[in-house]
């Protein structure tokens, strides 16, 4: 394949990474907006999405649309009460202590993946995709007759794929509006701003952060759900998008929603493309040391505003 | 001999001015309090001389040297003590390694003097943090003393404490006065009459009047602005 | 008895306790203690900076690995012998924790946990990267013919054990000396009111850099120490897993005790060398041991014990 072509390609693989990656780093934004709590687990809840996606595929024997419809009702709604219940038992203990959380959510971390390991086995298992057409992409090309549309060879996408960033992209739409009409939004907004004055005022703090910690672990599981008929679901599936979630959150401006969303795309894009191009270690190494830094030299984000 | 000089010395906290180019000296010897209503600025003040809050513009002399760029360590190796408005002890370390930090770890007598002083050295094994308030805020002070230093800031000493306490605290301050230059904040007016050698009045971070106590009591603007309303 | 003098007692005792059970204990636990030892060294390390200046890494194996790489690619490359291979894989942890301090010391709390856990992942994928000369995932053998300092076999199980308690009471007494002296209790300080230090007239940035350096270089030694007497040098150890073991067996064991660090690192590993026996998901443990600590047992075993029976321990 050209350039051009193999450039829209990565491009197209890029978005589909990038839709994923908004969710899942919209999830883990959320939580530490409202809570200050760094989730170091939020991967494991996207690997939980993703492995419960599997168990409910392979419960329904019908068309693999059911399965996969199943799975989207009930993955996420899964990883929310894990995570309600991770709230409750363990970090409403800890009040929520920002030292104390990380280290907590460590070992969520780790009971997760394990029991996972435990239940779900070691192998790699696939999800059927509801639909999957193959969807050739033409490409322009300046010839003898001037513009001249044709199919080149290897140029195509799926349905599926194309469904994922259509999913994603409402989702992301519908949950700017939830957020900024909807009483909940306005309660968990008011609640970031200043828990002391939120609890003043009657909002049942407590049960925004529980709502809160398990509606970022249903957006990591449905980001997974959405991905895993593309990926397969397996154990340590976790650790990859924990790693760019925290870099996508860190660029965008910690707590920042819009910055994250921007930045999701930027990273998402980006790693798909230089994926494609390069090594996606060297990528990965970059992107890493880039966000230590940002962290180091502006650690309000790129994004964000400055927090007095 | 001047030992500390502030020339224009400015805090500017986002749009709120907390203190305005204020000019001030002390000299060698005396107490000096720094009255003012509650938000005038005092606070900030003596955290932009210690080192703790840093400047917006305007510089701070401390014997003789420009120290307007020295970190806040610095500056206290230089020879300043200062005692926070909060209480800010080792509250889980015990009595005498709260004392022996402050006192450098050099000098064990002299840290255990500087307890005495204050009649905390009879308890060097307990747990600061397990005194009562009042004797937390001895420590405090015995901490700033333990520094040697030459100029001690303390920042409303007798904040919170009852009638005798506040009589004990009056009794230390002079205990001092002569040796070591003594920078006071001090809310309550008795306290500051009887110590001071000389007053200065911040207002909404600025100087209102400076002087002498008695000449500063007997300052209409200042008899306007502060005292005629303040009664405690 | 002075404490001073009691907490030497303390520490000789444990030295000539281990010492002793290298000639009493069968050939799987003299193995597996003499590899405890080392990884409590990591620990000791690792409790300079958590358990005594209140900074809480979440990426010290890249400490550990810089050590453990900085030796093995010494030898395997340079054909350099034990001991100098030894001190280039200190040094490598050196002068990786002057640039780690420097750089993540501007910040505090969860962004310094975070550029931690951040540098320790690029080091982990730098690994994998040159993956030419580190074999990336597989690792290397240090081969037995090369193990050998002073004509002393260092693969012989017994001589392997001396040389693991060598490093581990030196690294103990080392720090527990430490602690005893103006910097280690200014460190202490640091832990306990940083701002309150900085006004008696301490540089606190001074101190954690240098608490940053000395935890560092002890966990590289650990490392170079690991690959050497087991002959392995491997990315696993460079993996996050090894940022969040030393600190689990310092909360386990006690942080900001002497001999936390041995103790958290025995029951730890024993737990999961005993769970590991019918299960592959061992870690699970350690997870659920992370949760119930921060839940339940933040002072850690030899932390409570200081805080109901002995006062006095260092
Ligand atoms: N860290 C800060 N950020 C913003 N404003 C501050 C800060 N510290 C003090 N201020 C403001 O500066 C003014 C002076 O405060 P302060 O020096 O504490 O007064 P005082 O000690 O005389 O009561 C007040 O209006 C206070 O609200
Ligand atoms: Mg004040």
């Amino acid at each position: 394949m050209e350039f051009g072509p193999h450039l829209l390609l990565a491009t197209l693989e890029g978005a589909v990474g990038a839709a994923v990656l908004a969710l899942t780093a919209l999830g883990l934004s959320l939580v530490f907006g409202v809570m200050r709590v760094v989730n170091v687990a939020h991967g494991e809840f996207y690997m939980l999405g993703a492995v419960v996606a599997w168990f409910v595929a392979s419960a329904m024997s019908a068309h693999p649309a059911f399965g996969f419809m199943a799975a989207v009702l009930i993955a996420p709604a899964m990883a929310g009460l894990v995570a309600i219940l991770a709230d409750r038992l363990v970090l409403k203990r800890l009040h929520y202590d920002p030292e104390a959380t990380i280290v907590a959510t460590i070992g969520i971390l780790y009971i997760m993946q394990q029991t996972a390991l435990m239940t779900f086995g070691p192998e790699a298992r696939p999800v059927a995709p509801p639909f999957n057409t193959r969807i050739p992409l033409p490409w322009l090309e300046y010839g003898e007759n001037g513009f001249n549309l044709f199919y080149p060879w290897g140029l195509s996408t799926t349905s599926y794929k194309l469904f994922v960033i259509a999913a994603a992209a409402v989702i992301l739409v519908s949950f700017a509006l939830f957020l900024s009409r909807s009483r909940f939004g306005l309660i968990m907004r008011a609640t970031q701003l200043d828990r002391e004055t939120a609890l003043t005022f009657g909002i049942p703090v407590e049960r925004v952060y529980s709502l809160v910690f398990g509606l970022g672990a249903a957006l990591a599981a449905f980001a997974a759900v959405l991905i895993v008929p593309i990926q397969q679901a397996h154990y340590l599936m976790g650790a990859d998008p924990l790693l760019l979630s925290f870099i996508v959150v860190i660029i965008g401006g910690l707590g920042s929603l819009r910055g994250t969303v921007v930045a999701a795309l930027l990273i998402g894009m980006s790693d798909g493309i230089i994926s494609v191009f390069f090594s996606p270690t060297l990528a990965k190494i970059l992107a890493t040391l880039l966000v230590a830094l940002v962290l180091v030299f502006r650690p309000q984000g790129l994004y964000g505003k400055k927090r007095a | 001999m001047m030992l500390l000089e502030t020339k224009l010395l400015t805090k500017i906290y986002g749009g709120l001015t907390a203190v305005e180019a204020v000019d001030f000296s002390l000299r060698q010897g005396l107490v000096h309090a720094l009255i003012g209503p509650n938000g005038a600025g005092k606070s900030t003040f003596v955290g932009m001389v210690s080192g703790r809050t840093p400047a917006t513009s305007g510089e701070v002399w401390f014997d003789g040297q420009n120290i307007s760029a020295w970190p806040a360590h610095k500056r206290m190796r230089l020879g300043m003590a200062y005692t926070f408005q909060i209480t800010a002890i080792y509250a889980r370390l015990s009595l005498f390694e709260n004392i022996a930090l402050a006192q450098g770890m050099r000098d064990q007598d002299a840290a255990l003097d500087a307890l005495g002083r204050v009649g905390l050295d009879e308890r060097l094994d307990q747990l600061a943090g397990d005194l009562s308030y009042g004797h937390q805020r001895l420590l405090e002070f015995a901490m700033g003393v333990a520094q040697s230093p030459r100029l001690l800031i303390l920042d409303e000493p007798t904040q919170g404490l009852s009638e005798s306490e506040i009589a004990g605290f009056n009794t230390l301050i002079r205990s001092l006065a002569g040796e070591t230059t003594i920078l006071l904040i001090e809310h309550n007016m008795d306290v500051v009459m009887s110590l001071a050698d000389e007053v200065t009045v911040l207002q909404q971070g600025r100087v209102l009047s400076s002087g002498t106590p008695e000449t500063v009591s007997a300052d209409p603007l200042v008899q306007d602005a502060y005292l005629g309303r303040e009664t405690c | 008895m002075s404490p001073s003098a009691r907490s030497f007692l303390l520490h000789l005792g444990v030295i000539a306790g281990l010492f002793v059970l290298c000639f009493t204990l069968s050939d799987y636990h003299q193995g597996n203690l003499a590899r405890i030892m080392v990884l409590a060294t990591y620990a000791i390390g690792y409790n300079v900076l958590f358990g005594y200046t209140g900074l809480l890494s979440l990426g010290h194996a890249m400490f550990f690995a810089a050590g453990m790489y900085g030796l093995g690619l010494a030898m395997q490359y340079g054909g350099m012998s034990p001991v100098p291979a030894f001190a280039v894989g200190i040094l490598t942890a050196a002068v990786l924790s002057v640039v780690v301090g420097v750089l993540a010391l501007r910040t505090i709390g969860v962004a310094f946990m975070i550029v931690t856990l951040m540098f320790a992942q690029s080091v982990f994928l730098i690994i994998l990267y040159f993956g030419t000369w580190t074999r990336g995932d597989e690792g290397f053998v240090i081969p037995q013919a090369a193990r050998q300092v002073l004509g002393m076999d260092l693969t012989d199980p017994l001589i392997r054990y001396l040389a693991a308690l060598l490093l581990f009471s030196s690294a103990l007494l080392i720090t527990a000396r430490m602690m005893q002296v103006r910097f280690g209790r200014v460190l202490i300080a640091v832990r306990e009111n940083e701002e309150r230090t900085q006004m008696l007239g301490y540089d606190v940035f001074r101190h954690k850099f240098l608490a940053v350096l000395i935890s560092g270089s002890i966990s590289g030694a650990a490392g170079a120490a690991y690959g050497l007497l087991f002959g392995y040098v491997g990315a696993t150890f460079a993996s996050v897993q090894y940022s969040i073991f030393p600190l689990l067996w310092v909360l386990l064991g006690g942080a900001g005790t002497t001999i936390g660090p041995l103790v958290g690192a025995v029951f730890m590993f024993y737990l999961i060398d005993y769970s590991s026996g019918f299960t592959n998901a061992y870690m699970l443990i350690a997870g659920l041991a992370l949760v119930l600590l921060v839940l339940f047992a933040r002072a850690g075993i030899m932390g409570e014990v200081r805080r109901r029976w002995a006062p006095w321990l260092p």
